[in-house]
């Protein structure tokens, strides 16, 4: 059995950095892109114009979906699509599809929510002023959902960081993975996994707090 | 040419009529009120004089051109001409006062941000609200908000306003210093549709009384032969439980 002396080494490190940064990026990349196309099916979703209603539909089937299935599921199903198209496709990169995919469906229920949240006389008092959808959005749903979007979506990034973790199942090295290849290196579980645990716990803090400070920079002064 | 024809117009939710046919005109300068129970679709007819419902027959007319409200170029040029006033104000909560006034002449009529917050100052002063310009809606009391939402309308410098109940939602020691603020409008000489149960109110400022019930026109008058001599029984019978009450 390896003991501390050779856990604490510069290979040791590098090996879990190189782990928690494959955890960050997941969970990073994967909840920017899927708030970003959840906001955007969140929109379709909202809209009334008949000729988009088939888009309306298909948002509404996805989001639905893909709410449902667990992530190990979706993980595995993006796996073997990629794989019948875009053989090339790194672990890390199908698994970071997947996040985006789940990401995507709850985010885009969190952003409709929060965007339903603003009273309907706020948007019919900008309409009536002639102001476009676009600037309905920007100047006057937006700055009041934000308060109601966040808090949710913050929460459940954090949480999905946790969830990362079952890229594991494909071969991805992240943080977890990375503290079951250190304990059957022959380091006491407490060793390894105590270090995973540490390095979960002090990634979840800083988000967190970045997303308090996001929710204070845009909220609208009145809701603060 | 009157200044708004509204002919047959025709309006509803669902399948259910709630305007059926109404018809009215108001020449420039005009100040016409809608009277008449609750439910009988006067919110309903000023919300499709400005586009938020969509009628289902019939014709509005300004200047003699007919208002295409199918069309959303047609709508946003219908805007610059037109504005309403909500029972319920409708400021927006996230913005101040003067913000609330600013916005639309920037973002739509093209108004540079100076020319627009010097205008603004301008109004909230006419409403003798000069000092709350920075106030969010929110720090202010109702009739100073009716009357910031007053303002807001009149940045976009229309020709006809409407207005909704626009003293309902108020404190009744509020109420005076709204409709003072529509007295002086009055003077003006802009063009307006306003619903309200300020009967005395009503007789003093308006040059044309239109009586509605269950989404019709009773009948339309001079204020004097409205109050004074109705010829339906409709009118008499409201104006009787108004009295009462
Ligand atoms: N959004 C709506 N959906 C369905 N029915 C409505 C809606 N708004 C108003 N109504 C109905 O239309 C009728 C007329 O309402 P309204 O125009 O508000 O009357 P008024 O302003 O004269 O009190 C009422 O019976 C009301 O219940
Ligand atoms: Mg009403």
């Amino acid at each position: 059995m390896n003991g501390a002396a050779e856990f604490f080494t510069t290979d040791t490190a590098a090996f879990l950095a190189g782990a928690l940064g494959r955890t960050l990026w997941m969970t990073l990349l994967g909840c920017t892109l899927g708030f970003l196309l959840g906001g955007v099916l969140a929109l379709v979703r909202r809209t009334r114009q008949p000729l988009l209603a088939p888009a309306r539909l298909l948002a509404g089937l996805y989001v639905e979906t893909f709410r449902r299935l667990p992530f190990l599921v979706i993980l595995i199903l993006v796996l073997f699509s990629v794989q019948a198209v875009a053989p090339g496709l790194s672990l890390l990169g199908i698994a970071t599809i997947a996040v985006t995919l789940a990401a995507t469906a709850y985010l885009a229920e969190i952003i409709r929510a929060g965007l339903d949240a603003v009273p309907r006389p706020q948007v019919e008092g900008a309409e009536v002023l002639g102001l476009s959808a676009l600037d309905r959005l920007r100047f006057v749903v937006l700055p009041q959902a934000w308060g109601v979007i966040l808090p949710p979506a913050a929460a459940f990034m954090v949480m999905f960081v946790k969830d990362t973790a079952l890229a594991s199942h494909l071969g991805v090295v992240e943080l977890a993975f990375a503290g079951k290849i250190l304990v059957n290196k022959g380091f006491s579980p407490t060793l390894g996994f105590g270090a995973v645990l540490v390095l979960y716990a002090l990634v979840s803090w800083p988000l967190g707090r970045a997303a308090a400070h996001l929710e204070k920079k845009l909220v609208a002064p009145r809701h603060r | 040419m009157s200044l708004l024809d509204i002919a047959e117009l025709s309006a509803g939710y669902g399948g259910n009529t709630i305007l059926d046919g109404v018809s009215l005109t108001a020449e420039r300068g005009d100040i016409v009120s809608l009277i008449g129970p609750s439910g009988s679709g006067k919110s309903t007819l000023l919300r499709v004089l400005i586009g938020l419902t969509p009628p289902t027959g019939g014709t509005v007319r300004i200047d003699g051109a007919a208002v295409d409200y199918a069309d959303s170029a047609a709508l946003k040029a219908l805007r610059r001409r037109m504005s309403i006033v909500f029972q319920q104000f409708n400021l927006f909560q996230n913005m101040t006062a003067l913000d609330n006034l600013t916005l639309a002449p920037v973002r739509t009529l093209g108004v540079a941000r100076a020319e627009a917050e010097a205008r603004g100052c301008d109004l909230l002063a006419k409403v003798g609200l000069a000092d709350k310009a920075g106030a969010y809606p929110a720090q202010l009391s109702g009739g100073q908000q009716q009357r910031v939402a007053i303002a807001r309308a009149l940045a976009m410098q229309p020709e006809i306003l409407l207005l909704d109940e626009v003293t309902s939602a108020l404190d009744p020691e509020r109420v005076g210093e709204v409709l003072d603020t529509i007295r002086t409008l009055a003077e003006t000489g802009i063009t307006m549709l306003l619903v309200s149960h300020e009967m005395g109110f009503v007789r003093e400022i308006s040059t044309k009384v239109v009586m509605m019930d269950a989404g019709r026109v009773v009948e339309a008058g001079p204020p004097a032969s409205i109050f004074e001599s109705p010829r339906e029984t409709r009118t008499r019978s409201f104006m009787q439980a108004i009295i009462r009450h």
